[in-house]
């Protein structure tokens, strides 16, 4: 045969049994050619924008599914952060420019739509604030959109007045979506060294050095590297980092054709393949699985945050060989209410927030769809925030806080968000204070690593 | 310009006409067989077309819902995937 028979039933098998798909196919849509005084014109401006550059986006990628047989899950758009764009308006807030955006991307069936966004790493701008400031009723008068917030890089530091603001944001956001148990924040990111490229909700946006228009695409594949681990009799750990490997190897390559594919049917630029193992909340789609069949009892016991290191570390040289546009974030997720295995190790007291904030200086971002007591103050969750950001600058690396502070939850308790964001048992948050050193503010300096030129 | 070749899986439980009903499928949309070979994976019956479609009006959805209702009937799942699927997930 032409092609190799095991091959194809190789292929098969991942799609069919191990849940390997394209997560998303991500258009990237640049709207700095939309500013305008008037806020009326602006959203004008960007609706019809938005909705001629990805009106075949849908319809395209559906036809491409077929043709190959490989599952794209999600559609997404991602634009310039509306902070930048919408900094010229003269109206008291932007929340009519989140359901402008809701709109289009209603418009153009799309799933999500990031780039309801503000940079301040360094500093804020009247712009900036208006957003920030928007974001709680944004997010709870729309759907589909997704915010996110950088407020700390390597370069600049980490702005802790952002971070401080931040925290009452996330709060407001919880409290003004309290009937869906807080959705607001699952559609709420708040970055350190943020990527301009990621397609991966809900922190994607087209960043300022990022061309008109691009397709960005995001793979997954958790099962596909769990079940191969798994079928390893008594392996070492250098043969898991090669099994590994390998698996993000074919996997890549299969959203680089994707991703070439679609690019070339809409004229579009192909910007970059994110590798990520994202899980969902199937059962052996999971990334705490691919952790356990390491030989860890649980994901959370000692020893996890090597392992989740080795993981990381060898999706990412897979990637980095099958195609020479890895971008975006590539490794691993490690978000708790999308990831069966992840519940069931907090369930089992086997895995603490203490634990997984260790987790994040090794994955690919940080402190994921966390549920916490709907009475975590403010300056509790900015504490967080700032520990996070803390991790990713003194890194080098993009980390994230997307947590939701469940109203009227307590420890024990569920918060239940359907589909891909799942559902996540509220964990508890270390009961001490951090007011007094959030409200502080100012900023924390660049670290030394910062100092490179 | 990609190729107007597909990898046509059949996988299920071994039957009589199996062969004979999904080719005639394939003859009425003028899709001709290249290479065709079969296994048995874990127990199940598995067939493996490589099969080329005619350059000019072939509708790839028809011929597609086409296959997967006769696979249904048989009991069987049939797939329809473009050739590059499996390339390029193997080799660089």
């Amino acid at each position: 045969m032409l092609i190799n028979p095991n091959e194809i039933l190789e292929t098969i098998r991942m799609v069919r049994m191990e849940h390997l798909d394209i997560r998303t196919v991500t258009m990237g849509i640049s709207l700095r050619d939309c500013a305008h005084p008037d806020i009326r014109i602006f959203n004008e401006n960007i609706y019809k924008k938005i909705t001629s550059r990805a009106k075949d986006l849908v319809r395209t990628t559906n036809e491409i599914q077929n043709l190959y047989g490989i599952p794209i899950i999600n559609k997404r758009i991602s634009v310039t952060p509306i902070a930048i764009v919408a900094e010229s308006c003269g109206a008291p807030d932007f929340v009519s420019v989140a359901k402008t955006l809701d709109e289009a991307a209603k418009k153009v069936g799309v799933d999500f739509i990031g780039g309801f966004s503000a940079l301040v790493h360094k500093g804020t701008t009247p712009g900036d604030l208006k957003l920030i400031n928007s974001i709680p009723e944004a997010l709870a008068e729309t759907e589909k959109v997704c915010a996110s917030v950088n407020v700390a890089t390597t370069k600049a530091g980490i702005n802790m007045d952002a971070v401080g603001l931040m925290g009452e944001v996330i709060r407001k956001t919880a409290e003004l979506t309290a009937e869906r148990d807080g959705i607001g924040c699952a559609k709420l990111v708040v970055f350190a060294n943020a990527p301009e490229d990621n397609p991966f909700m809900a922190g994607a946006f087209h960043g300022i050095g990022e061309p008109e228009c691009a397709i960005n695409v995001g793979v997954s594949g958790p099962g596909a590297v769990n079940a191969a681990l798994r079928e390893l009799e008594r392996p070492n750990l250098t043969e898991i980092s090669e099994v590994i490997k390998k698996t993000a190897f074919k996997i890549t390559r299969m959203g680089e054709m994707i991703g070439r594919v679609v690019s070339e049917r809409l004229g579009v630029e192909f910007g970059i393949l994110d590798l990520s193992l994202a899980p969902t909340p199937v059962i052996g789609d999971s990334v705490a699985a691919i952790l356990e069949a390491m030989g860890l009892e649980r994901c959370g016991a000692h020893g996890t945050t090597a392992a989740l290191a080795l993981l990381n570390d060898a999706v990412k040289k897979g990637g980095a060989m099958a195609s020479s546009r890895v971008g975006g974030l590539s490794g691993a997720f490690i978000p708790v209410s999308e990831d069966a295995g992840m519940i069931r190790a907090v369930e089992d007291g086997a895995l603490s927030l203490d634990k997984l904030e260790a987790m994040t200086c090794v994955c690919s971002v940080g402190l994921d769809m966390i549920a916490v007591p709907g009475d975590t103050s403010a300056e509790t969750i900015a504490g967080i925030i700032a520990d996070e950001a803390a991790i990713g600058i003194s890194n080098q690396k993009t980390t994230a806080v997307r947590i939701i502070p469940a109203p009227g939850k307590k420890v024990g308790d569920y918060v239940e968000f359907g589909g891909l964001l799942g559902r996540a048992p509220v964990m508890p948050v270390n009961p001490f204070s951090s007011a007094l050193f959030v409200r502080r503010g100012g900023r924390i300096p660049a670290p030394i690593q910062s100092l490179r030129n | 310009m990609i190729s107007n070749r597909f990898i046509i899986t059949v996988i299920g439980s071994d039957r009589v006409g199996i062969v004979a009903r999904t080719t005639t499928v394939m003859a009425n949309f003028n899709v001709n067989i290249v290479d065709i070979s079969q296994t048995i994976m874990q127990g199940i019956f598995t067939m493996i077309m490589l099969a080329e479609a005619p350059q000019e009006g072939f509708d790839l959805a028809a011929f597609q819902e086409g296959m997967a209702a006769e696979g249904k009937s048989l009991g069987v799942e049939v797939k329809v995937q473009h050739e590059d699927a499996f390339r390029y997930m193997h080799r660089i």
